[in-house]
């Protein structure tokens, strides 16, 4: 079977922040892949992948929990394919499954708790993990996209921006540095590949996989305001009006600073904030709502209605 | 070296236009002891060593050693020695300005990172700012 036929069947993983401030995000991917003809079986019964709280008490249960994730994706629906859209859980799965590879300590400790609670235990390799870029990347590529694009992304100029954990550690995804046709960690482009295939113009964004400060959002407002302004600048330098975005904490992380750096800095960065999935949408010619817009917290409806999309 | 609070004036005000070059090294020397700063900090000493032509490499190696937090600016590292090429190889490009402010911003968000990372060390890392609390009990579940 072909990576293409592989994919066009997954087992959909969209994790806690999908279902809360990344609603949007959820939307927007489902409708994607009901308009590219493409089956996202969701996960019965999923968990958290381990990422913030349990991460922090204990890294090997959060092994687990991803690891039960897998588990429940092989054994109990049969899928070989999990497909995680939030970098959060993308890396956490991507690297429950490095450790199970490689850490026997790991492997005991899954072992013991997936018997505990009552479910098989998650092997090395059941299932592989992919990033909602891989798969619409590699079941419908640029060529289909475009042939299938009914409103052109044209008169967009997009910076694309993948935050640090969708290619980092390395280690853990030794898929990608492959050479032509996979993915760059240190110059990540399937997204700006996907855009420009549905008629976007993508800007050369030099801090595409820079820190937004996502992970101090709450413990550290202001490192994270200053980080996120200066991206948000950086971006609008680059000429971009619109900031495409692949991870929900990023996209959360983003918009919430551009409106704190206004009320505590005083300094307003006119662009937008939208997922990629949602652009995709649009491009395929899905209204607006359908990919999640108005859930949005900045306002891009107005922008978009003069663009000629939603 | 200059201080935290010299070097922040550096990277927050606008690169001096009348000599791209000099400009460009200029941003280059200070991204380069922000490092320093941050290797200091850490109770060693920074190099003299150069990779790929750039000192500012060669430091961020040296400040990534034994904590893979710090690669979340590995690419920003990078990402400044490019555009130190792009304005000092200036025959290629007209839009000299446009680099050059771009590498400043490029530098800034070196430094913002860096200084907010020895304020808070977690930084870079995903979701872990609970670590140090874990750590100080010692507790683990599994």
């Amino acid at each position: 079977m072909t990576t293409k036929d592989k994919y066009k069947k997954v087992a959909y993983y969209p994790g806690c922040a999908l279902e809360g401030s990344g609603h949007s995000y959820n939307r927007s991917t489902k409708a994607v892949g009901k308009a590219l003809g493409l089956d996202l079986v969701e996960v019965k019964n999923w968990n958290c992948c381990g990422a913030m709280e349990v991460k922090n008490v204990d890294p090997k249960l959060q092994t687990y929990l991803s690891s039960r994730v897998m588990s429940v994706a092989a054994n109990e629906m049969d899928m070989d394919v999990v497909m995680a859209p939030c970098n959060g859980c993308y890396h956490n799965l991507k690297k429950a499954e490095y450790d199970l590879k490689n850490d026997s300590e790991s492997v005991a400790v899954v072992d013991r708790l997936s018997k505990k609670a009552g479910h098989k235990t998650y092997e090395s390799g059941q299932v592989e993990t992919i990033h909602a870029l891989d798969w619409i990347k590699d079941t419908i590529g640029e060529e289909g996209l475009a042939a299938r694009v009914k409103n052109s992304l044209s008169g967009l100029k997009i910076a694309n921006y993948y935050g640090c954990m969708y290619t980092r550690p390395r280690h853990i995804f030794p898929e990608k540095d492959k050479g032509p046709g996979s993915e760059s960690t240190s110059k990540p482009h399937f997204m700006d590949d996907l855009l420009a295939a549905a008629g976007a113009e993508n800007v050369d964004f030099p801090l595409k996989t820079a820190c937004c400060g996502g992970a101090h959002t709450l413990s550290d407002s202001d490192i994270s305001t200053k980080l996120v302004l200066n991206i948000l600048k950086t971006a609008k330098l680059a000429g971009a009006d619109v900031i495409a975005t692949e991870c929900p904490t990023c996209h959360s992380g983003l918009e919430m600073h551009q409106i704190r750096a206004e009320k505590t800095l005083g300094e307003k960065v006119d662009i937008k904030i939208l997922y990629f999935t949602q652009l995709l949408g649009m491009a395929l010619g899905l209204k607006a709502k359908k990919v999640g817009v108005h859930e949005n917290i900045s306002d891009s409806i107005k922008f978009l209605k003069a663009k000629g999309l939603g | 070296m200059r201080s935290l609070t010299e070097l922040e004036t550096v990277f927050e005000s606008p690169p001096a236009a009348g000599d791209p070059e000099a400009a460009a090294a200029e941003l280059l020397q200070a991204s380069e002891e922000i490092l320093e700063h941050w290797i200091t900090a850490r109770g060693d000493v920074p190099g003299s060593d150069k990779r790929e032509g750039f000192r500012l490499l060669a430091l961020h190696r040296q400040g990534a050693k034994g904590d893979p937090s710090f690669n979340a600016c590995r690419e920003t590292c990078r990402e400044i020695a490019y555009h130190y090429n792009l304005v000092t190889m200036r025959d290629e490009y007209s839009d000299i300005t446009d680099r050059l402010s771009m590498m400043a911003m490029i530098s800034r968000h070196l430094f913002l990172f860096i200084s907010g990372k020895m304020q808070v060390a977690e930084l870079g890392e995903f979701c872990c700012s609970a670590k140090p609390i874990r750590a100080a009990d010692g507790a683990t579940t599994t």
